[in-house]
């Protein structure tokens, strides 16, 4: 059924389609419809969940572990602060090895206080094992969030998952999008699987200590079950596909990338702007693609290499920065590239400054410049602001190619 | 409900080999909520010395499933494990088992949430009055006057009134209980277990290496917090006040053992000056005056009904 749907709405859909049991939360900006449309369809019958309303995100982010424990789907969602209050249970609960969902609705994080998109928190969880997937349009934050129940379910995985959106663009606008029926779904998503179930007379404990061998093996399991989780998110991506005309095969999602010289690559909906560029840059000459990253863990290094194979430049959008260094997908992105095309990482649109097309146009035409001029270029933090470029650090000019091998001599 | 010590079951639900410390009255207690719950009990255990008692995976000293969760999230962990049991027709009590820190403090907004939101579940904070785990550094249930190893002039404020900010939140049931009276603390979890909703008990459970005193005292020690009236025994069963033997006889003050004799056996009380004591004294017949206001009131109350 097509309906119109803000990106809340469709996750909060998504939810109640994956049949989730239980869902925990506590209100943040821009998060806050999700679980007011939750509750909704509690309230109202149509979906059969227990809600809690807890007292901060710290203990959402507990009692969604505790009900996943306990043996139910459990989902939960949040923001920028909220994510970061969450930070200590992310790790307790992808170490738990217990499948669970969270919607993050990508936004800058304080002080001064900023309610607008960035990435810095979702980019912030790299690090604590959880799977991360990040949408472009409503739609896909409605598909991703079911998808996510079944790849974190699968035992080859056993981790929990993120699915971002980003805050207002996409958490607050309308757009068509089409809902699966319930029989859909159900086909799609089988009935939840976790590696053990903590309830009466299982005389086990969960997270106690564990000598310090076993601790990294366990840590390396967690490494590896991300590597496994690329092949179950092909798979699942593909069935979903056969079920719903909507396939997410692949883990980037790569718009006229072939023929490109140039790709611009980056996450989440602002890359929807950025294949209107690419279009624009073709007009004038520029054969442009877009490099989408639609998982950033596990980080698809294997088609983000293929698809630079060959290109002049890689000019990579972040939006947000690892201060004194680069934006972080710049660094995820520059690590992967065998290739070796030359890289512009570009911070922009940070605390949600409003980037337009044009704007993206502009400047994949000035770094193709660089590289025109200069041969290979590597720029790791080219800030563009309010229509101008900062090198970041400061110097009198950019660093170009050129320089760049001179300093290496 | 009286509670035949020799009829409980024989179970073991705390396992040889553990990593306790010798005399330890965490084990004590958790043997009494085995014996209490029996296969029924789920435990969610925040960090704290619960949480390194256990011992190393793959073995297990507690004998019931656990989970253990991080500081600060004792009762919302629980509270969603509840919920999800309730929703899969399992038979099951949760409870969390939680250290003074992992209550008064840090997971006491996690607590009163719960609290307040009448969480189907029996939290019990075992009370050993400072940061064992991490060493002895002091809580917001460490007493006035004792020695910690963040307090090394003795702590100078009092403990923080935890069952009553519980019983604030006009909970089912709040009580105290001590591991000198296991057939009292027995009694109450069971009672506890009966009750749908929130419950509340803190047990008094002192530690001989954080309070300096022969592991073999730990339940003479606790039987004279009680004795000594410095630990009350009393229930709020739907927010009605009931004193418990042996407490109930203390309310005349001569019928009290003097402090002092709590006090000595206790290296963590060695520097106090007789103007400590005098204090705690005085903190003592407060914390009285309130249980006798609170009953007179409600015999007031039950005049003006007939």
């Amino acid at each position: 059924m097509v309906t119109s749907l803000r990106g809340n709405e469709a996750v909060a859909y998504a939810a109640k389609l994956a049949r989730v049991e239980v869902v925990a939360a506590y209100p943040i900006t821009p998060q806050t419809i999700i679980v007011e449309k939750i509750d909704e369809l509690i309230s109202s019958g149509e979906m059969d969940a227990d809600f809690i309303d807890v007292e901060s995100e710290h203990s959402a982010l507990a009692a969604a572990y505790g009900a996943a424990a306990g043996g139910v789907r459990a989902f939960t969602a949040t923001s920028s602060h909220g994510l970061a209050y969450m930070y200590e249970m992310l790790w307790w609960t992808a170490g738990s090895r217990i499948p669970l969902v969270m919607a993050v609705v990508t936004r800058a994080i304080g002080p001064p206080w900023n309610i607008h998109v960035e990435h810095a928190d979702i980019m912030s969880t790299r690090d604590t094992g959880w799977l991360i997937s990040m949408a472009e349009n409503n739609q896909e934050a409605l598909d991703l969030t079911i998808m996510m129940f079944r790849v974190t379910e699968d035992p080859r995985v056993y981790l929990p998952g993120i699915v971002g959106l980003d805050g207002f663009i996409l958490s607050h606008t309308v757009e068509p999008v089409e809902l699966p029926d319930q029989e859909t779904v159900d086909e799609f998503l089988p009935p939840r699987r976790q590696p053990y179930v903590i309830q009466p007379r299982e005389k086990i404990a969960m997270g106690n200590l564990v000598p310090d061998e076993y601790f990294e093996e366990l840590r390396m399991d967690m490494h590896r079950s991300m590597a496994r989780a690329r092949e179950v998110i092909r798979e699942a991506g593909r069935e979903y596909g056969k079920l719903t005309g909507r396939s997410y095969e692949s883990l980037i999602d790569c718009y006229r990338c072939s023929d490109a010289d140039v790709l611009v690559a980056g996450i989440g909906s602002w890359m929807g702007d950025a294949k209107i560029a690419a279009d624009m840059l073709r007009e004038k000459g520029i054969r442009a693609g877009v490099l989408r990253l639609r998982w950033i863990r596990p980080f698809p290094w294997e088609e983000v290499r293929e698809a630079a194979i060959g290109k002049k430049l890689v000019a990579v959008m972040d939006r947000s920065i690892s201060f004194g260094h680069a934006g972080p997908l710049f660094l995820e992105l520059s690590s992967a590239l065998e290739a070796r095309p030359s890289m512009v990482g570009v911070p922009a649109g940070i605390g949600g400054v409003d980037i337009s097309y044009e704007d993206i146009a502009s400047i994949v035409e000035h770094a193709y410049s660089l590289v025109e001029e200069e041969g290979r270029v590597y720029i790791p933090a080219y800030w563009y602001h309010l229509g101008k470029f900062h090198p970041m650090p400061p110097l009198e000019h950019p660093v170009r190619g050129e320089k760049l091998r001179e300093a290496r001599r | 409900m009286a509670i035949n010590i020799r009829k409980l079951p024989k179970e073991k639900y705390v396992m040889p080999g553990n990593a306790a410390c010798p005399g330890c009255p965490e084990t004590m207690g958790f043997r009494y909520l085995g014996m209490a719950l029996g296969d029924k009990a789920v435990v969610v255990i925040p960090a704290g010395c619960s949480s390194v008692i256990q011992g190393m995976w793959p073995r297990q000293g507690w004998g019931l499933p656990v989970l253990n969760i991080v500081f600060a999230a004792g009762a919302s962990a629980a509270s969603g494990l509840a919920r999800a049991l309730r929703r899969r027709g399992v038979d099951a009590q949760v409870v969390v088992w939680a250290g003074d820190g992992g209550t008064a403090d840090i997971g006491l907004q996690a607590l009163s949430a719960a609290a307040e939101r009448g969480e189907d579940i029996i939290y019990i904070c075992v009370d050993n009055e400072a940061y064992m785990n991490t060493g002895i550094q002091r809580s917001g249930l460490t007493p006035y006057g004792a020695w910690t190893t963040t307090t090394h002039r003795g702590k100078k404020e009092f403990k923080k009134p935890m069952p009553q900010i519980v019983a604030a939140h006009r909970v089912p049931y709040v009580a105290t209980a001590s591991v000198g009276y296991p057939w009292d603390f027995i009694a109450k979890l069971r009672k506890a277990a009966s009750i749908r909703g929130f419950k509340y008990i803190h047990l008094h459970a002192p530690c001989p290496v954080g309070w300096r005193f022969d592991s073999s005292l730990t339940a003479r020690i606790a039987q004279l917090a009680v004795e000594t009236g410095m630990w009350i025994l009393y229930e709020y069963e739907n927010g009605r006040l009931r004193l418990n033997p042996p407490s109930n006889r203390l309310l005349d003050p001569s019928k009290r053992k003097p402090v002092e004799e709590y006090l000595k056996l206790q290296g963590r009380f060695r520097h106090l000056t007789e103007e400590d004591i005098k204090k705690i004294y005085e903190e003592i017949e407060a914390n009285w005056r309130e249980i006798r206001a609170m009953l007179k009131l409600q015999e007031l109350e039950e005049q003006d009904k007939l």
